[in-house]
């Protein structure tokens, strides 16, 4: 395809990438290029990576990225047209069609439908520039819309309804909101200490309020000892799949592979998940901290934060984190005066839930469509760029300052056995004080949902959604349930990302039911048959029912299966249980008419 | 270096390190049935049909790609794999037109009582596949099963793209890819259902990379993608393989010695592969000598067969693809 770039796409793709070198790459002709070929594999092996954050430079100028700006990224890439346009059209955020230049994108998920986000959608229906989107990560505060401006930062506006949405598309824009938690003040908080309470741009007031002594620590306690503590804590993941950091840790800082990485996940996307989003927008340099830490215990010279595009607000706290680090000499060549040298890259997503997945986000990083990779191999042993990665949670990470400065073992003393330390819960829905909480693993689900100031609605609960999307919904007989990994284990149940939303009960189950089945089939990568075709039977089997035929258990039972035995990842895996709980809870029947 | 010992379906067999299950199934003559994999491609596991049970891991993993261990116990037989294998073919039959795919496909499908129609009726073919985009869809009442049925891609005389069979099983990206031809003409786009094989902004193929060396054609396992000449010929009611004859030679044009099978019918070429277990080729071969025949048969004496008016519609770039 023979499409040029214009004038401005070009200078938006220059202004991201430096100017083109030569002839080859788009740029003037020199005497040189007429002899001298410039590219190939090696180069374009190593240019491939910066495929996703050049789109998204064009994307964010022009509000959409049209063939001549392909072309010419591809050009200066070295990337194949046919396979940039694959990557680009993997993310729904990206678009390949002109658009108009402001672009509502509207959550009707399953916090916001019946709190607001619904009633937009229907009243600004038939608009180009609004569409529906899957959870914001902004629960606790529905309705919320995400906002992308051509040639302005995108934005984002919470507890919102239709006069602001057609105020911002007009040219508007609306108010961040700086992250708060309900339980600011509490003098037991670990890990929401200072959200709320410190200024999230200062890096001198991170340091008043305790910042950086961890670090300090690790520096003089060494990579081995740190190692050592992480391990001492049980510490595991809050990504959702619990494994325990150290072993992670362990197994690449023992790698004989010096060149290594480590990944921060902060594309948080499950839906009624937002606790990393406080983490970030409230107290970013604890993150940074926390990254660089893991940095050097693992022998890894570079992080890669991976933050989901719907995070602006606090995209641009971490940059700000970081920049002032770098400044600082917290990061870089020799940390803190330690010899060694890390340092931190953000890499935006681009409206794909998959991305969380981590071998998925590696390829997205890499400059690949974001679809799962089969394992094994383990990140561990071959993950980013083939080379042995950890990658951890946001809110996992964030629990290393505290181990370090506590020592393993007193951590470990907090929970239980199996269940380590502090944990964040994101509580929304029918509940009085929707927001982040930290508790100690072991409190029920009862008390915590008393500490979010008990059942609202309707006042009786209909059924909880534990763990997202990804989840399951209970009803009150798990009120009983300690919150802890090995105490929903017991009960089939998952604490997954931390998810807890409420529903009372007159909740439309069978709605939203219907909501989850469309989100794993948009958010399916599609790669293997189980999920990318049953997440479409499974819709169109609810849609069925919800129309008014028998519900047809037999026939679901066996997509489910499928899904859960063959599909390559996570997504295909959990794609039917929420679905499958709504029914095993009988509630599909129900809150039918 | 040493053996690998496990056991498949309670029979013990050695393997080398590296090997695949799938590997250490046909050993023992136990072939498993596959879609996505090829012997001469990077395996992409993604079709899921030859998965197997394996105790410890929590869910089936692919015999195609799945390394062997020491003391592995496989079994290929089991109710979970037999309801898998079953639900991936009836949802590719219940999407995709799988009429001509190879007998052995047809056999496994039946074998493990697939029943595609219980989806419902087939949904309609639509015109706008190439369109979608990623994050969004139209659902609808759940009455017809949605399909990926479309119109056909004829945009040159060499060959067509018939998207309505394809089952993403990615063969033909990697064949156009770094497994052959490094021309990187096609890629998967879009997302989820609507994910597609697909060139830059679905723009035809005389437009695009392709260098129609028909490496993809000779990789597809669905007859997506296929030669005009038996595109015109199906659509005629004419190709007739049981009247053909496969006629093995070495191309003429250069010096590399690509074997080539010549598929004749009624006296004329219709047709040029080369064998997947050709030293030489791997069963790839390049635009001369997979397409540049018709210089045998313009001889200018001789005689019409009945084929040829059908032929000759073939030479025409592009046109309905109604027929
Ligand atoms: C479909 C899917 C989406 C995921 N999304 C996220 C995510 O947004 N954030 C996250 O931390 N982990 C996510 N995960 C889990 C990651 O794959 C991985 O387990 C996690 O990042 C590891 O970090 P941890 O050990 O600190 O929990 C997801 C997994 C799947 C299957
Ligand atoms: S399970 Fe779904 S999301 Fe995961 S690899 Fe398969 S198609 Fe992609
Ligand atoms: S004919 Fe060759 S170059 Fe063209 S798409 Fe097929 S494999 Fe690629
Ligand atoms: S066109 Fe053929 S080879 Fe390519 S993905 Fe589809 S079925 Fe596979
Ligand atoms: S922000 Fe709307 S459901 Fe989470
Ligand atoms: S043949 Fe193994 S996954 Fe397709």
């Amino acid at each position: 395809m023979s499409a040029l770039p214009t004038a401005a796409e070009r200078a938006a793709v220059d202004g991201h990438l430096g100017l083109p070198q030569s002839a080859w790459e788009g740029g003037e002709e020199r005497p040189e290029d007429a002899v001298l070929a410039e590219g190939g594999f090696r180069a374009s092996q190593d240019r491939r990576q910066h495929i996703l954050p050049t789109l998204h430079a064009v994307n964010d100028a022009i509000g959409w990225v049209s063939a001549g700006a392909l072309n010419y990224i591809c050009q200066r890439l070295l990337v194949p047209p046919a396979e940039a346009y694959g990557v680009a059209g993997f993310y729904a955020l990206l678009s390949l069609e002109e658009r108009p230049a402001r672009v509502a994108h509207i959550c009707d998920d399953v916090a916001c439908r019946n709190q607001g986000g619904n009633k937009i959608l229907s009243d600004l229906e038939g608009r180009s520039d609004v569409h529906p989107s899957p959870c914001l990560g902004q629960c606790d505060q529905a309705p919320a819309v995400f906002y992308q401006r051509a040639g302005e930062a995108d934005c984002v506006a919470v507890v919102t309804d239709t006069d602001q949405v057609i105020k911002v598309l007009e040219g508007g824009k609306p108010e961040e909101v700086p992250a708060t938690v309900p339980q600011a003040g509490d003098p037991a908080l670990r890990l929401l200490k200072r959200i709320g309470r410190v200024d999230p741009t200062s890096l001198e007031d991170y340091r008043r309020a305790g910042g950086y002594r961890a670090l300090t620590k690790a520096i003089d306690l060494g990579a081995d000892q740190v190692l050592s503590e992480i391990k001492a804590s049980n510490l595991r993941g809050r990504g959702g799949a619990a494994f325990p950091m150290g072993i992670k840790w362990e197994a690449v800082a023992r790698s004989s592979v010096t060149l290594r990485y480590l990944i921060c996940n902060a594309d948080e996307s499950e839906p009624g998940t937002f606790k990393d989003r406080v983490i970030m927008e409230g107290d970013p340099f604890a993150l940074i901290e926390s990254m660089t830490i893991a940095g050097l215990a693992i022998g890894a010279e570079l992080g890669y934060l991976y933050i989901r595009a719907e995070y602006p607000f606090a995209q641009s706290l971490l940059e700000n984190a970081i920049e002032q680090t770098r400044e600082s000499g917290l990061l870089g060549d020799d940390v803190d005066g330690s010899g060694k040298s890390f340092d931190i890259e953000i890499r935006r997503g681009g409206g794909a839930y998959i991305c969380g997945e981590e071998t998925a986000l590696m390829n997205s990083i890499e400059g690949h469509r974001g679809e799962p990779r089969n394992k094994p191999p383990f990140p561990t042993q071959a993950g980013l760029f083939g080379r042995p990665t950890v990658i951890n949670n946001v809110e996992t990470l964030i629990n290393v300052p505290e181990i370090v400065l506590e020592g393993g073992d007193a951590f470990a003393a907090i929970g239980t056995t199996q269940s380590t330390g502090p944990k964040l819960f994101c509580l929304s829905g029918a509940v009085a004080t929707p927001g982040v909480y930290e508790v100690e693993f072991g409190i029920t689900l009862d008390e915590l949902v008393d500490l979010a100031g008990g059942v609202t609605g309707s006042g009786s609960i209909g059924a909880i959604m534990l763990g997202g999307a990804a989840g399951l919904f209970v009803g009150e007989d798990y009120l009983d349930m300690p919150l802890t990994f090995e105490g929903a284990q017991d009960r089939k149940a998952t604490l997954g990302s931390g998810v807890v939303m409420v529903f009372d009960d007159r909740t439309d189950f069978a709605d939203l039911s219907q909501r989850i089945a469309r989100f794993f089939r948009d958010e399916s990568c599609g790669q293997c048959v189980p999920c990318r075709v049953g997440t479409v039977r499974q819709e169109e089997l609810l849609a069925r029912h919800c129309g008014g035929l028998p519900w047809e258990d037999e026939l679901f039972e066996d997509i489910a299966q499928v899904m859960i035995d063959a599909s390559i990842c996570g997504l295909g895996h959990t794609a039917s249980t929420a679905i499958r709980s709504v029914i095993d809870l009988g509630l599909l029947e129900g809150s039918r008419g | 270096m040493a053996d690998i010992t496990l056991a498949v379906d309670g029979t013990e067999v050695s393997v080398p390190v590296g090997a695949t299950i799938l590997d250490a199934c046909r050993v023992l003559g136990k072939d498993q049935p596959t879609l996505c994999y090829l012997d001469n491609l990077t395996p992409v596991n993604v079709c899921r049909v030859c998965v197997v049970e394996v105790p410890g891991n929590r869910t089936l993993v692919p015999s195609c790609s799945r390394p062997v261990e020491e003391g592995m116990e496989v079994n290929t037989d089991s109710e979970r794999v037999r309801h898998s294998r079953k639900m991936v073919y009836e949802f590719l039959a219940s999407s995709v037109d799988l009429s001509l795919v190879d007998e052995e496909t047809v056999d496994w499908m039946v074998r493990y009582g697939c029943d595609p129609d219980r989806y419902g009726p087939q949904a309609d073919p639509v015109e706008d596949r190439d369109q979608r985009v990623a994050g969004h869809h139209h659902l609808g009442d759940g009455s017809t099963a949605e399909t990926v049925h479309q119109p056909v891609k004829v945009d040159n005389e060499l060959y067509i793209r018939d998207y309505s069979r394809c089952i993403l099983c990615y063969k033909c990206v990697e064949a156009c890819g770094e497994d052959a031809q490094n021309t990187f003409a096609i890629a998967v786009a879009g997302r989820g259902f609507d994910a597609r094989i697909s060139t830059e902004f679905d723009t035809g193929l005389t437009d695009s990379a392709c260098v129609f060396c028909g490496n993809c054609i000779g990789v597809c396992p669905t007859g997506a993608l296929m030669f005009r000449s038996e595109h015109e010929l199906r659509l005629a009611g004419m190709w007739d393989e049981d009247d053909q004859t496969v006629t093995r030679t070495i191309c003429s044009y250069c010096g590399v010695g690509c074997n080539l099978d010549l598929h004749v019918q009624d006296n004329r070429i219709v047709k040029v592969t080369s064998p997947m277990d050709h030293s030489v080729t791997s069963g790839h071969l390049c635009i001369k000598g997979r397409f540049g025949y018709e210089y045998v048969q313009e001889l200018g004496d001789l005689a019409v067969t009945p084929i040829d008016q059908v032929l000759r519609r073939a030479r025409v770039p592009d046109r309905d693809s109604s027929g």
